[in-house]
């Protein structure tokens, strides 16, 4: 039997399986194309056609559009590839970690810290 | 005949590549973290090993999702390190040793592990950090590198046992090498983290100093937690703890911690650095 038989949610977290990969494959294709300069650029200068480009849902480009990171990873995004999207905007992981737990970015870090007392 | 004189355990946080570029390794956030490779640069000046295995994942610059190997090693005369899209530096090119890689990838293959060989392999933080904590100032022209990359991105996702074996085969592989080399192996990555979901922020110092200890004497007793266990106690990332369990599987006989290091928060994350060093069993 697989470890992923076991349906019962981990609390606050999204496992990225099969059908995560499969819902978030145009998603997270568009994400690692931003490995390159050009995609990036290509990105800035208008963002919804280039999700277009990759067949974003209707969901996830308005997922990108407001920056929303907990609502890519419930349509299937894997915060490797989402990473190159926000770290192309300039936000690090406690900056995610942040938006992702509606903490300031202080909390968010004050509580790394805690984690660590 | 190739021998493995030891293993490192790292972390391979991109932030502390960042660090390295910003020059602030005394800062105090990173003072204690850097300070405790000093052992480590003492140990690879004394034992000057030759080649490094180096265990790692790929966080999206090689393998997209189109094809997702569980374990692929690496077999090319150079892995180059390439933009991975939000700013950390590229480093110089890390040179292979396409002979001792094929070696280990046929008996890999003989051994029943189903790889994947990399002719070419472009490598992420998951390597160049690593590279860059073992000789700063990226001085590793005379090292020679093997990658040995385990999916750590998609479920489903080997268990930590499957990954200690990976590490044993590889060992035995090394040990069967007529070369006189010296080779050291490196587990990288981890430990406890979670950077996805509500519950990011996720660190666990009572489980990573656990798996450190029971690393050193009895690994085979972390082969009780599945993946689904690892993702709920050490978080989404902490399954990073495989890539350790590689390193420590290629070691044999009697372990012999050297030194260690744990730094919590580094970047999302708690820092493990480990040295440790073998007696194997002499075959006759």
């Amino acid at each position: 039997m697989s470890y992923l038989d076991n349906k019962t949610p981990i609390p606050g977290t999204i496992m990225f399986d099969g059908s995560k990969a499969r819902k978030g494959y145009g998603l997270n294709k568009m994400c690692y194309s931003l490995n390159d300069q050009s995609a990036r650029d290509e990105f800035a200068s208008d963002e919804m056609a280039y999700c277009e480009k990759f067949g974003l849902t209707e969901g996830q480009k308005e997922a990108i559009k407001n920056r929303d990171v907990i609502g890519l990873l419930e349509q299937g995004g894997s915060i490797y590839f989402l990473a190159k999207f926000t770290g192309g905007l300039g936000l690090n992981m406690q900056d995610i970690g942040a938006i992702q737990t509606g903490m300031t970015v202080e909390e968010f870090r004050a509580k790394l810290v805690k984690a660590g007392e | 005949m190739a021998k493995i004189i030891g293993a490192i355990g790292s972390s391979h946080i991109p932030a502390i590549g960042v660090a390295i570029a910003k020059k602030i390794q005394e800062t105090p956030y990173w003072k204690n973290f850097f300070d405790g490779f000093a052992p480590v640069h003492d140990w690879l000046a004394k034992e000057k090993p030759d080649v490094a295995i180096v265990f790692y994942n790929d966080h999206g610059l090689e393998f997209f999702l189109d094809k997702k190997p569980t374990f692929s090693i690496g077999a090319a005369k150079e892995y180059i390190s390439y933009d991975e899209g939000w700013g950390i530096d590229t480093i110089p090119p890390v040179i292979g040793d396409e002979d001792l890689s094929w070696h280990i990838c046929n008996e890999l293959v003989e051994d029943e592990f189903d790889i994947t060989i990399c002719q070419e392999l472009g490598i992420d933080h998951g390597l160049t950090v690593p590279m860059q904590l073992m000789w700063p100032g990226n001085a590793y022209s005379h090292m020679k590198v093997i990658p040995v990359v385990i999916n750590c991105e998609q479920h489903p996702m080997p268990s930590l046992k499957r990954c200690f074996d990976l590490g044993r085969s590889i060992g035995k592989a090394v040990e069967s090498y007529d070369k006189d080399l010296k080779v050291v192996v490196l587990g990288t990555g981890g430990l406890s983290h979670q950077l996805d979901g509500q519950r990011a922020g996720l660190i666990n110092r009572e489980f990573d100093t656990m798996c450190m200890d029971k690393l050193v004497n009895d690994p085979e007793e972390l082969f009780k937690y599945s993946i689904r266990d690892i993702t709920e106690i050490a978080g989404s990332q902490g399954v990073e703890l495989n890539m350790w369990m590689g390193m420590r599987g290629a070691l044999s006989g009697k372990v012999t911690e050297l030194h260690r290091n744990y730094v919590i928060p580094i970047s999302n994350t708690g820092a493990g650095t480990m040295l440790l060093s073998h007696e194997p069993v002499s075959k006759k």
